[in-house]
């Protein structure tokens, strides 16, 4: 898929139903189902490029087959979340992500092989290979960057909706942010700041339960997500962030109010990590059962579900699927070939004025 | 025309040319805790000079997403001490966007760190942290001393493409002088306020006028002192540096800032790897600054204490030469 293919499907969709609520119908389910498996590929074929790559406690080191190395945090069981939000953004709008942010980098129209590059440490990737999986940006298509540290992208956020306001435009800006975040300091003051200045931001909290290796609800005073945002203003919506319809319309409805000038939205989508933190923490904190239960809800699952109640095949929906697979192998393929940065790049890009010496 | 004003009117011309410079942080509306905006809210509105929340961290990353979509913010940190609340944003996210996102953002924005001693304001609203900045890669560090230099490096930060961090210093709001109008300062360029043989002072900020004060008493003493004003920590001047204390021999670096681990240590050291002359240093003691004048006395420095680094370093070397003759 090309940079901005979902945007543009969505407005073939909805030209259909201009003012309608969600647009349940099937074509764009199939989107959405599609959008989900090349998540679940990428974060697969990247799960699997990771093995090695990190120094767990008590191995002797990464193994030098690793190819993507670092911390890898995968959003496997999340996708309904990225794709049931970013279908509703059109190709201007902005994102900022977190350290979990392939999926909604993706489902954003992000070119696939540049970002599997940028895993792979490559000079073809999205940064150059400067950042890598935590810091995966393509300014191309409004994604300002996923970032190392939790809640940053907030204020950064807010701010690109304050110049939105300021220049007159009409874009929105949505900020994924997840569980853990709302217990820090810039998740109170980002939301306050966009409900005083009325800012075009869609707020998300994706809600996967855990804050690292700790369950996020023994860390969270109060009744969550939600109900702080409501203490502060912000209209508020809980959905199920497995179900990739109901995300789909309650991030439809609020993304169309952030537009329409009714200032910032709130939406808390509930999902599960089906993954430990990184890649290569096996999560052995968790209850088995909570994660068989989780993996009954798999988004992908529900979704099918749901087309097969629409007539949609098995042999449909697989191909989908393997079609998703052929298209993140040939991104790693690619990735795999593609050239190192030269070591002369580390220093460069770092300022203007005084740049990238040693003194 | 005092150092207050002639950042508002750097920033006020800055404002009328180009459309895309915005103002945010507590208080500006009102013209700035110093009246360093004063006037500007009534001239741009409230649009372009923000009035924000207590909300350090926001202000400061709210102004890196204005800059990705365009925008050339001033952000007011109201003093360098709460600038502390928002070192994430300053830090990891404008310091680092261009580098680890491959070059493609910039983030032009200037952050305004009132910095240094303000008078029984103890501890947390008198610090000298520049070493701080200086020491991370993608920043700019820029302390003024002047009104003149105050107008023109203004306007240079503005007009520079990265975070750049800015540095006025809470004394010197009111101290008056010239500025000549349409004045420009290249950032990274040094004054040297005053030419001398004996040895070469490097200094910045408030401490300029004190090591002027006693490089003059110290001429009356037979020494002849070469003050250099850095204006520009990073990228700091090397060229003028080197080359006066070539031929002056003696580097004494002095800085209202704790010495420990100052950027003084980094100027001296660079001097000697590349002159094999001697240097030294004249810093605050490693305290925090106390409210009581007799505390506060303690961190201060002035030309006294300035006068006697300069004698004492002249005169040891004075002992050496004697002690290496014999």
């Amino acid at each position: 898929m090309r940079a901005g293919e979902n945007a543009g499907l969505c407005g073939r969709v909805r030209a259909l139903i201009p003012n309608g609520p969600a647009i349940l119908n099937t074509e764009r389910l199939l989107a959405l189902y599609r959008t989900m498996a090349r998540i679940r590929s990428f974060e697969n074929a990247a799960e699997a490029a990771s093995r090695g790559g990190v120094v767990v406690f008590g191995s002797d080191g990464a193994s030098a087959q690793a190819r993507v190395r670092g911390p890898l945090h995968l959003s496997t069981g999340q996708e309904a979340v990225a794709a049931g939000v970013c279908v509703n953004l059109q190709p201007g709008d902005f994102l900022t992500s977190t350290h979990r942010s392939h999926g909604h980098t993706l489902a954003k129209g992000g070119d696939v092989r540049a970002m599997m590059c940028e895993l792979f440490g490559r000079s073809t990737g999205t940064n150059g290979g400067k950042g890598g999986s935590m810091h995966i940006a393509d300014f191309s298509i409004g994604m300002l960057g996923a970032n190392g540290v939790v809640a940053a992208g907030i204020p950064i956020a807010v701010g690109a909706a304050h110049a939105i306001r300021i220049r007159g435009g009409r874009e929105i800006v949505a900020c994924f942010f997840g569980d853990g975040a709302v217990n820090r300091g810039p998740f109170l003051e980002g939301l306050n700041w966009a409900r005083i200045f009325n800012l075009p931001v869609l707020f998300i909290c994706e809600d996967n339960r855990y804050s690292a290796t700790t369950p996020t609800g023994l860390m969270t005073g109060g009744e969550g997500a939600a109900a702080r945002a409501r203490s502060i203003g912000l209209p508020a919506q809980v959905v199920d962030g497995n179900d990739v319809l109901a995300v789909d319309e309650a991030a439809a409805r609020l993304a169309g109010c952030a537009r329409a000038g009714e200032g910032p939205q709130f939406l808390h989508a509930i999902t599960y990590r089906v993954k430990g933190h990184v890649s290569v923490d096996p999560a052995s904190y968790r209850d088995v059962i909570e994660v068989e239960r989780a993996i009954e809800q798999d988004p992908l699952r529900l979704a099918e579900r749901k087309l097969r109640e629409r007539g949609v095949s098995e042999q449909e929906t697989a191909r989908m699927r393997a079609e998703a697979d052929a298209e993140i192998a040939r991104a790693v393929e690619s990735a795999d070939a593609a050239p190192w940065p030269e070591a002369a790049s580390a220093y460069t890009d770092i300022q203007d004025c005084g740049a990238g010496t040693w003194r | 025309m005092n150092y207050s004003a002639a950042a508002c009117l750097a920033l006020q011309e800055a404002m009328q040319s180009d459309n895309r410079v915005v103002a945010l942080g507590e208080d500006v509306g009102r013209g700035g805790v110093f009246g360093q905006y004063r006037g500007l809210q009534q001239e741009f509105g409230a649009h372009r000079v923000i009035d924000t929340p207590i909300s350090e961290a926001t202000i400061m990353g709210a102004a890196v997403g204005m800059a990705l979509v365009g925008l050339r913010p001033v952000v007011e940190m109201r003093v360098a001490d709460f600038a502390l609340c928002a070192v994430d944003e300053l830090v990891n996210q404008a310091a680092k966007n261009r580098y680890m996102f491959g070059g493609q953002g910039r983030v032009p924005i200037v952050a305004r760190l009132p910095g240094g001693i303000w008078g029984a304001s103890a501890a947390q609203h008198s610090q000298s942290l520049e070493a701080w900045f200086a020491h991370v890669p993608g920043l700019v560090v820029v302390a003024p001393a002047t009104p003149a230099d105050n107008y023109a490096l203004l306007h240079a930060a503005i007009a520079c493409g990265d975070p750049v961090v800015y540095q006025e210093h809470k004394e010197l709001w009111g101290f008056e002088g010239e500025v000549p109008a349409k004045h420009r300062v290249e950032l990274g360029r040094a004054s040297v306020v005053r030419s001398g043989g004996d040895l070469t002072l490097v200094t910045w900020s408030r401490e300029v006028h004190s090591a002027r004060e006693a490089a003059e008493r110290a001429q009356k003493l037979g020494i002849s002192v070469e003050l250099v004003d850095l204006r520009t920590l990073w990228p700091w001047d090397r060229d003028t540096v080197l080359a006066s204390c070539a031929r002056t021999r003696r580097l004494l670096v002095v800085h209202e800032a704790v010495q420990v681990a100052g950027f003084g240590a980094e100027i001296a050291a660079s001097v000697a790897e590349a002159l094999g002359i001697r240097v030294r240093r004249l810093g605050a003691p490693r305290i925090p600054v106390g409210y009581s004048r007799p505390l506060e006395d303690e961190s201060r420095l002035g030309a006294e204490k300035v006068l006697s680094a300069i004698t004492e370093f002249v005169g040891e070397r004075g002992r050496n030469a004697a002690v290496q003759s014999d």
